[in-house]
């Protein structure tokens, strides 16, 4: 088995007992990007010098006989809106492309302090703004399953990397899915923490109330590791939450006898694809022979979450992009008479479209006359969408519903209609707009061989009862070691 | 349209955006779409429901004023697109 298909406990564990070093590692998983990158395009930016001087560093540390941390040695990718100091940040957009952040993020910092090493930045939609990665302004990364497909978006980089071995793990951002629907498409495993789990310190803003840093990994026990490294309280970012350091490894336990697993049969059953359908309903079924009791339960205002979540995340992203005006960082114009042109022109070269959509959406929604009618109504419905899980939480454990109506489509298929990309997110926007962890592990592949997500949602900072049931799924379908051909 | 050429128009000069003819006339059906598609909202009663502005239960967050070290001008600089003299350079703003 080569080195670069490990996951990250068995790396770790294999560095630390001496059976390998840290350099044959990075030595196996850059050799594999020389090989398969071309035909991917995952990346936006590779860190191999800052990644072979940091692995001599670790390694030397490590004969000295200290302990470099649980993730010693560790490889990891990086999408590209999450700062690193000293390596570009991009958030795959012409208005950063030459942006050199002089700070880490918290969660980078926190990577490093438990011995990961970067070795690159991931593509992604711009501004973290899609669901296909067709909108980076840099690349088109392709889904390792089938290079005419999207990879899923927005951290479509991150997914795919994983997916075709480029990378152990990555970190990825969900404000609507943009970790579950990737790893959905890629057939890994994506984990978007309960809201404020996860510092958002040095992440680039899309939508505040919504946005979620979490891992893109090859197994459910990988996720729990990286969780445990990335979560904590921060006083860096003002919304993390103050709650006991937890040990999500402890979840690691093949064991759901009793557990209750709530279906919004209702829910789920417009515009699913019939595969994904039978997929998600074969997996209902090993999850009864596993133990789990499964319960029938009603989630009244879910339909209502995608339109609630275009106006709050566009509202929240007008205000947020304010900051790109060409003045202080990011692309300025060359010509301009005048302060307010140099602002117009360098928005409206630095920005794609869709990001213009959004902004201008959001604009739309805040400005004055239609504030009440959407903007206020959206946080309303917000409250009722939350309620809604509150209740269901009450009869349940965990929550199962697919992750995506849909599997990989073809590049091109949904970019002429915007909402009908929106659509792609039904299943996962809920969990943000509810502010609850959501994860996606591999579940079963479509008639054309291509993955199918089953997704879990547990109450907020319930991550525990999260991982048990998804590692239990994992551990008893073994559908995430089925690996791409690239 | 929901949404008229005109709004789009000034929503444009409030989100200090500029389009040519064609954009508008694509930007403008595309917000009619996705405004009738929020519009699914309008028909819910969410009389007396407390709006959600995020899902923690905290207001304020204060921290001891304290100085700190910060980050130095030269690294902040360097992102910059104009910088002199230690300031970022920006174009005349009064005449």
């Amino acid at each position: 088995m080569e080195l670069y298909s490990l996951t990250v406990s068995e790396i770790a564990r294999k560095i630390k007992e001496k059976e390998i070093t840290i350099k044959e590692v990075l030595d196996s998983v850059y050799n594999r990007i020389e090989n398969v990158e071309e035909k991917v395009s995952a990346y936006v930016t590779l860190t191999k010098e800052q990644a072979y001087n940091r692995a001599t560093k670790l390694q030397e540390r490590l004969d000295n006989g200290e302990d470099i941390g649980i993730m010693g040695g560790v490889p990891i990718a990086i999408k590209d809106n999450i700062c690193t100091n000293g390596i570009k940040t991009t958030c795959s957009s012409k208005m950063l492309e030459n942006f050199v952040p002089f700070y880490d993020a918290t969660v980078i910092e926190k990577l490093e302090n438990a011995g990961a090493i970067i070795i690159g930045k991931t593509n992604m939609d711009e501004f973290a703004m899609g669901s296909s990665t067709e909108n980076s302004a840099i690349k088109k990364t392709k889904n390792p399953w089938d290079l005419e497909r999207v990879p899923g978006g927005s951290s479509g980089g991150s997914a795919a990397a994983v997916a075709c071995d480029i990378a152990p793990c990555a970190l990825g951002t969900d404000t609507g899915g943009s970790i579950r629907q990737p790893a959905s498409f890629c057939n890994v495993v994506g984990l978007k923490p309960t809201y404020g789990l996860v510092s958002r310190y040095g992440v680039v803003a899309y939508a505040s109330s919504l946005d979620q840093v979490g891992p893109l990994t090859k197994s459910v026990e990988d996720a729990a590791i990286l969780l445990n490294v990335i979560a904590g309280k921060d006083e860096k970012d003002t919304t993390s939450a103050d709650i006991p350091k937890k040990d999500y490894l402890k979840s690691i336990k093949d064991d759901i006898k009793g557990k209750k697993i709530g279906v919004p049969t209702e829910f789920i059953s417009d515009g699913i694809n019939e595969d994904v359908k039978k997929a998600y309903e074969e997996n209902l079924n090993t999850l009864k022979e596993l133990g789990a009791e499964i319960i029938e339960i009603k989630l009244d205002y879910a339909k209502y979450s995608l339109p609630t979540y275009y106006i709050i995340a566009t509202a929240e992203a007008s205000s947020n992009l304010g900051r790109y005006d060409g003045i202080r960082y990011g692309h300025r114009a060359k010509d301009f008479s005048s302060l307010d042109e140099l602002y117009v022109k360098s928005r409206t070269e630095g920005f794609g479209d869709e990001v213009k959509r959004r902004i201008m959406l959001g604009t739309y929604v805040l400005s004055s006359g239609y504030y009440d009618a959407y903007y206020k109504r959206g946080q309303k419905v917000r409250t009722l969408i939350i309620d809604d899980f509150k209740k269901a939480f009450e009869k349940c454990d965990v929550i199962a519903i697919p992750t995506t109506p849909n599997t990989s489509f073809k590049f091109g298929e949904k970019t002429s209609n915007p909402l009908e990309m929106y659509l792609e997110d039904i299943y996962t926007v809920p969990v943000n707009i509810a502010g609850l962890p959501g994860i996606s592990v591999p579940g079963g592949f479509d008639k054309n061989g291509m993955p199918i997500g089953m997704q879990f949602i547990s109450k907020a900072f319930d991550e525990e009862n999260l991982l048990q049931v998804a590692y239990t799924f994992e551990k008893n379908t073994g559908f995430n070691m089925k690996k791409p051909n690239v | 349209m929901s949404v008229s050429r005109e709004e789009v128009q000034k929503i444009a000069e409030l989100s200090k955006l500029q389009f040519s003819e064609n954009e508008l006339e694509k930007f403008t059906k595309d917000l009619s779409n996705i405004v009738d598609f929020a519009d699914k909202l309008a028909k819910l009663d969410v009389e007396g429901v407390k709006p959600t502005a995020h899902i923690l239960d905290i207001q304020n967050v204060f921290k001891e004023d304290n100085v700190k070290p910060s980050y130095k001008r030269e690294e902040i600089l360097k992102n910059a697109p104009s910088a002199q003299g230690g300031c970022i350079s920006v174009p005349k703003v009064v005449e």
